[in-house]
């Protein structure tokens, strides 16, 4: 087989406008062929609409449809399935569920979201209490066994509303530790079983959902790897979440400190001495973080991945939150007033949309969502610093009896 | 090594690589705290056969000298990598002062240079056989005013004059190379902050003055010094980051040794966690000191601007990781014994060396356009 190159990714490009020119092709027809031609992404298997090719091509191929004006997949609306659900499918599925879910997902036929987290169940994730039980009491890894009944609740579940599948982390032996008792699988959101319901957040809005499951039917063939491997198989999904965030690269005065910065421009008679000092120094902070993300960004491009990554969202948090404080204080008597209350439900976010009041409350966030600031400075101080875990009582007891 | 487009290097090429492993094994090898402290107070802290090795052995005096005068014809960024290694052993050199801030304002001179002098000093500073020092105030930042230096005045805080062989002193009418060793030309020793780095008050009398070599006129004379503050200000950054990942490392290898509470103290989380901000605080100052660094050595329109950035963040950062590094070590961070203070007065001398962070921030307001209150927008 020949190995895939530039040249060779646009041949196969050219003859996909050829074959199917965008103009007189529907959208979704035009991304199943694409799909189909392995242009998708071209570092997934052939047949799974890649070429086996190395990432870095991906942006050869963009770049042909993009000038050719091919339409996409609207990445960001089925953010989660591409960036989460179908890393850990290719990764820890069989032949069958490959071919099942990957096309649907990739053409965005099919939205995922994302079961995990739980009222009970945040920074320590594998203490969920979500049950799984195999109808007739089975247990075991027995291949194709019964169906699995589950009960439980999940919450700050993005597109649930919208998803037609979710990947799911349910308890599956509550006698073992807790790590060990997880079991992976695909849930239908169709089932009966399943309740979304808008959780209403600091905004005023709903960005996510709680989803309640009682008695949701999955049968076995929707399981994701092997029983009790649930961990194992969410840490690829979660590994894959760290990827996709904090990848954007911003010009100067990109995000949160761009928004300030043309307010204090604009508007002269908001100035006070204090605030131009805490401007002037978030401002520096923030250009800053733009050139640490820049240089973390050229170290992957020479193949020599640095930790710094743990880091950035970070820095992107804390520059969030202080910067849009400080525009909330700068607008004085208009920032005591608030744009909209009323309960929506966005189908995408921006963190620097809206007026100064909801970047403020919005911004506060991004210091818990996808892993506190306090989890991340842990995970930098043992992975990165190497310095001794905390003392645990929680990682050998059976979950069963660990204290809730 | 280059990137696809018009953003700046950040990262280190071989060579670099190279030349920081060539400084680290020399300053490792001279690594003896006690001798250091002894000379430190001995008024003269310099090693001179270390400082030997570095300038002539490894060649790094003359990184930013072209080859045609006698140099290497190196950049800002090879010469930031001595920085940080010299930051990271807070090795007592003249090398900002005399390699970097006083080498670029000669090499600013060139257009007036007409009797080859400031050429002449340069080969001599490659060498390492000379060392100059720029007759200003060590906090003198690239844009702040400039001591009047009428003759017989004295300036104050000047950085290694006390080990220079000759100084670099504007006069009303230019930049003059002046002996030290000349008749009219007072280096009083004064105390410093910093013990490895010597402060001392210089006064050049009138005749000293005109007895020594004018290798510019007054409009290129400003100019140059004040990009010699520049490039030094730009540098000082990689000599902050090089004290700041010092600072971290040792403080993460002496609290994963020390135990109290029958724990390693490195295992409790308010500790690991000044610590995870610390190394947040040490890998952006890297980015931000490379940034400046390269926009030096590339000579790109941005310089003013990167080295307003880096000055502004990485002197804060060098102070914050010393003060964190005394901290975190208890009451033997407080002892005359342990290097930690030498760390935290170089950092704290850093912060106020080429301008403090409030006054690059200053200048990054004019930069941006983000004016203070009552300033004409613009």
């Amino acid at each position: 087989m020949n190995a895939i190159d530039a040249a060779e990714l646009r041949r196969r490009t050219g003859d996909l406008l050829a074959a199917h020119p965008p103009g007189g092709t529907e959208p979704t027809d035009f991304l199943k062929a694409r799909f189909d031609a392995g242009l998708a992404w071209v570092h997934f298997p052939a047949g799974l609409g890649g070429l086996d090719a190395p990432r870095s091509l991906q942006s050869v191929v963009d770049a042909e449809l993009a000038a050719a004006g091919a339409p996409d997949n609207d990445p960001r609306r089925i953010g989660i399935g591409l960036g989460m659900a179908a890393p850990t499918v290719l990764a820890f599925g069989t032949e069958e569920q490959k071919r099942r879910f990957l096309r649907p997902l990739w053409v965005g036929e099919e939205v995922w979201c994302q079961l995990f987290s739980e009222p009970g169940a945040g920074s320590d994730l594998a203490a969920l209490g979500t049950r799984a039980v195999r109808e007739g009491g089975g247990d075991g890894d027995g291949g194709d066994g019964g169906d699995w009944i589950v009960n439980g609740q999940k919450v700050w579940t993005s597109s649930a509303h919208l998803a037609r599948w979710a990947i799911l982390i349910a308890r599956t032996d509550p006698a073992l530790p807790k790590h060990r008792g997880i079991t992976y699988f695909i849930c239908d959101m169709t089932d009966p079983g399943v309740e979304v319901r808008p959780l209403r957040q600091i905004t005023g809005e709903a960005e996510f959902n709680e989803v309640f499951l009682t008695d949701v039917r999955i049968p076995d063939a929707h399981r994701l790897g092997a029983v009790g491997d649930g961990w194992k198989v969410a840490r690829t999904t979660l590994m894959n979440e760290r990827v996709s965030i904090g990848g954007a690269r911003l010009p100067r005065e990109g995000g949160m400190i761009g928004t300030v910065s043309r307010t204090w421009r604009d508007r002269p008679e908001l100035r006070t001495h204090e605030m131009h000092q805490r401007l002037l120094t978030l401002w520096v902070d923030a250009e800053v973080a733009r050139l640490t993300g820049e240089r973390l960004r050229q170290q992957l491009a020479v193949g020599r991945p640095g930790p710094e990554g743990s880091g950035l969202k970070l820095s992107f948090a804390r520059l969030n939150q202080e910067i849009s404080g400080l525009e909330v204080e700068l607008l004085g008597d208009e920032g005591l007033l608030y744009d909209d209350w009323t309960m929506r439900r966005p189908e995408l976010v921006d963190f620097t949309g809206r007026e100064a009041g909801y970047r403020y409350l919005r911004s506060k966030g991004n210091s818990i969502e996808g892993g506190t600031s306090e989890v991340l400075l842990n995970i930098v101080a043992e992975r990165v610093l190497g310095l001794p875990a905390e003392p645990r009582d929680d990682k050998d007891v059976a979950w069963k009896d660990l204290t809730r | 090594m280059s990137t696809v487009d018009d953003s700046p290097d950040l990262l280190y090429s071989e060579a670099e690589d190279d030349l920081r492993a060539a400084v680290r094994s020399l300053l490792t090898g001279r690594g003896d705290i006690p001798a250091a402290l002894a000379r430190a107070e001995s008024g003269v802290p310099y090693d001179t056969a270390l400082w030997t090795s570095l300038a002539a052995g490894i060649g790094a005096a003359g990184l930013l000298v072209p080859e045609a005068l006698g140099g290497q014809g190196a950049s800002h960024r090879e010469a930031a990598v001595v920085l940080e290694e010299l930051g990271r052993a807070v090795t007592p050199a003249p090398y900002l002062t005399s390699s970097v801030i006083a080498t670029q304002t000669l090499l600013a001179c060139a257009a007036d240079d007409r009797d080859g002098g400031a050429a002449k000093l340069l080969g001599a500073l490659s060498e390492g056989r000379t060392v100059a020092a720029l007759a200003v105030p060590l906090s003198t930042g690239p844009d702040a005013p400039l001591p009047n230096s009428r003759p017989g005045a004295a300036i104050g805080a000047v950085a290694d004059a006390a080990v220079a062989d000759v100084l670099l002193v504007l006069g009303d009418d230019g930049l003059y190379v002046v002996e030290t060793a000349a008749p009219g030309v007072t280096i009083g020793a004064q105390t410093p902050l910093d013990l490895t780095r010597p402060l001392s008050t210089v006064t050049v009398d009138a005749a000293a003055l005109t007895a020594g070599t004018r290798i510019a006129g007054a409009d290129t004379a400003e100019a140059a010094v004040r990009r010699g503050l520049l490039a030094g200000a730009g540098l000082l950054a990689s000599e902050q980051l090089g004290l700041a990942e010092w600072c971290l490392e040792e403080t993460v290898r002496h609290t994963r040794e020390r135990h109290q509470f029958n724990r390693p103290v490195g295992s409790f989380q308010a500790l690991k966690h000044r610590m995870a901000q610390l190394w947040l605080e040490v890998v952006s100052a890297r980015a931000a000191a490379r940034n400046a660094a390269d926009a030096l050595a590339t000579d790109s329109p941005g310089v003013p601007l990167a080295v307003a950035v880096a000055q502004a963040y990485c002197g804060r950062v060098a102070v914050h990781a010393a003060e964190e590094c005394v901290q975190l070590h208890g009451g033997i961070g407080m002892t005359w014994e342990h290097p930690a203070h030498l760390y935290l007065k170089r950092a704290k001398s850093d912060e106020i060396a080429l301008g403090s962070a409030g006054s690059h921030r200053e200048r990054l307001a004019a930069l941006t356009g983000l004016q203070a209150p009552g300033a004409p927008t613009g």
